[in-house]
């Protein structure tokens, strides 16, 4: 089966920034796949990239088998980006935006989708509302909207809910996941990594135009953060398990561990030294910690 | 074709929404430029014999405000669409580089016929120039409104800024307009201006323009025909380079 995106070495320059520095990537057909990276990592670039919004510099880039640059009104139709920008035209309503979009994809009776659309984005009392007048959390939903209107199989989504309600989040995530059961294949890049946590199946990590880690979700969490603890003691924690500290409290701590077998090891130091254990509750480690190792350590 | 007629449909629509402002304003502007040089020349200027200063002005003035407002449409359209951030919707659409130049062409093209035709049916109160050979009126109408549309892609995707797109306007389209002969014959300058004005391409749109009216012009409306037409075809395949090559669009 074709990738629904597959990326082979693909590099991008700006001026004397290598954007993306040989990124090689394959997101298989109906994955909810995350990219994650800090700002200036390279997953604007990459996206643009695969929008056709930048020409590439060398490598290859393709949607479902079609080459962004040699067959880019086949690939276009099979993209649907959501803008990391809030952009829109301010001369037109919503329904106006979306039906000038559907028509630039080629498809001229597209109301009844249209109106699916509003009323999953809960945009149906807004159809006649020029755009000036939305919110910001409407204009958004907009975007998404337009990104849809012409039922792309491959959908990217660049840090979708930035700035957005927790009310249109929750519903954006359950129409983008619905879209994902139906088939879609669904490329998210976000910076609230709990979400990417929640949502994807795998994820890549850039650092600087490479990737620097990408596996599946719960392997990236099994191999590389491990687990912690929070404690409440009676006394001070031992000089023995200073260097495990994550967190200082008052009456606590939070302690990284390696592996189950190293609670042991600290509740038996804690018996050695007197300490009496009030709360203690165990944690696993969660994208964050994953995401601050991945590219702290590259 | 529909990406190309959405496109076109959608220019439409803009310049609908705005029409105050990019319809009747242009009007009005012109019926004042009318007004002023006619009430202050007619008693002293005959530029062809016979041929009352007020009506020798109307279809230069209809030239020049079918020229400005083509260039105005395509190029203000883009730089506002740049700025905003909204020419992204158009970018990820499957829209061909020459569907995207057809459609802001003809978009600009139409819009400078349209005010064309409002200044020349408001003009004629004042006075009515026959139209003695329409279809070089049309042509020439035509032919220079497409290569001002043209001029107004590459306007548009070059700037980066109102400013620069302001210089472009008052710094090349303004004297090059008001240089061409609108107002006067060019056989009124000296030897110098009027070998200077041959080089203006303004000068034949305006001049082949005139000759469908008056069946009278400065130079042969077939050697203005072909300067026009040549300078659309070099400028037409300038602006599609630049938008194949994505110039300042696709980064």
């Amino acid at each position: 089966m074709l990738p629904a995106v597959d990326v082979r070495q693909a590099h991008k320059r700006y001026g004397s920034v290598h954007a993306l520095d040989g990124v090689d990537l394959s997101v298989g057909q109906g994955e909810f796949f995350g990219l994650l990276g800090p700002n200036g990592a390279g997953k604007t670039t990459l996206i643009n990239l695969l929008a056709g919004l930048a020409i590439p510099d060398g490598g290859q880039l393709s949607i479902l088998g079609c080459d962004v640059v040699k067959q880019y009104r086949a690939s276009r139709r099979l993209l649907g980006v959501v803008p990391q920008e809030l952009v829109f035209d301010p001369f037109f309503s919503v329904r106006e935006t979306l039906r000038l979009q559907s028509g630039y994809f080629g498809l001229r009776r597209n109301d009844a989708w249209i109106d699916e659309v509003m009323h999953h984005l809960d945009l149906t009392d807004k159809a006649d509302t020029n755009m000036r007048r939305l919110s910001g959390g409407m204009k958004r939903r907009v975007l998404v909207a337009q990104a849809l209107v012409h039922k792309p199989p491959v959908i990217v989504l660049d840090e979708p809910t930035a700035g957005v309600d927790v009310e249109l989040r929750q519903s954006l995530w359950r129409f983008i996941r619905q879209l994902n059961r139906d088939g879609h294949t669904v490329l998210l890049t976000t910076h609230y990594l709990e979400e990417a946590e929640a949502l994807c199946g795998r994820i890549a990590m850039l650092k600087q135009g490479r990737i620097v880690a990408l596996d599946s979700t719960q392997n990236l969490l099994n191999s590389v953060a491990g687990f912690r603890v929070r404690l409440k003691l009676a006394g001070g924690l031992p000089a023995a398990l200073l260097p495990q500290v994550i967190e200082q409290e008052d009456d606590g701590c939070l302690l990284a561990l390696p592996s189950y077998q190293a609670l042991e090891q600290v509740l038996a130091q804690l018996r050695e030294a007197s300490v009496a254990v009030h709360e203690m509750a165990l944690q696993q480690a969660d994208l964050e910690d994953v995401f601050l190792q991945v590219v702290g350590r590259a | 074709m529909l990406s190309f007629q959405t496109l076109f449909y959608k220019e439409a629509l803009r310049v609908q929404k705005v029409a105050f402002q990019t319809l009747l304003a242009p009007v009005l502007t012109a019926l004042l430029y009318l007004l002023i040089f006619s009430h202050v020349l007619e008693q002293h200027v005959e530029v062809y014999p016979g041929v009352r200063y007020t009506a020798f002005l109307i279809p230069g003035l209809v030239m020049m405000a079918v020229l400005q407002n083509a260039f105005a449409n395509s190029s203000s359209s883009l730089i506002q669409s740049k700025i905003t951030g909204n020419i992204v919707f158009v970018l990820l659409a499957p829209i061909a580089y020459w569907e995207f130049f057809l459609a802001y062409t003809l978009a600009s093209v139409a819009r400078g016929l349209v005010v064309g035709v409002g200044v020349y049916l408001a003009a004629l109160w004042f006075a009515q120039p026959p139209m003695q050979f329409p279809l070089w009126v049309v042509l020439f109408a035509l032919l220079g409104s497409a290569l001002l549309g043209s001029l107004g892609v590459v306007a548009g995707i070059w700037s980066e800024k109102f400013d620069q797109l302001a210089g472009f306007q008052n710094f090349i389209i303004m004297p090059l307009t008001f240089l061409s002969g609108v107002f006067y014959s060019i056989h009124s300058l000296p030897a110098f201006w009027q070998s200077l004005s041959r080089y203006n391409p303004f000068f034949y749109m305006i001049d082949g323009f005139r000759y469908g009216f008056f069946g009278v012009s400065d130079i042969s409306p077939w050697f203005s025909l072909a300067v026009v037409s040549g300078c659309l075809l070099v400028l037409a395949g300038f602006t599609l380079a630049l938008l194949k090559s994505g110039y300042k669009l696709r980064l």
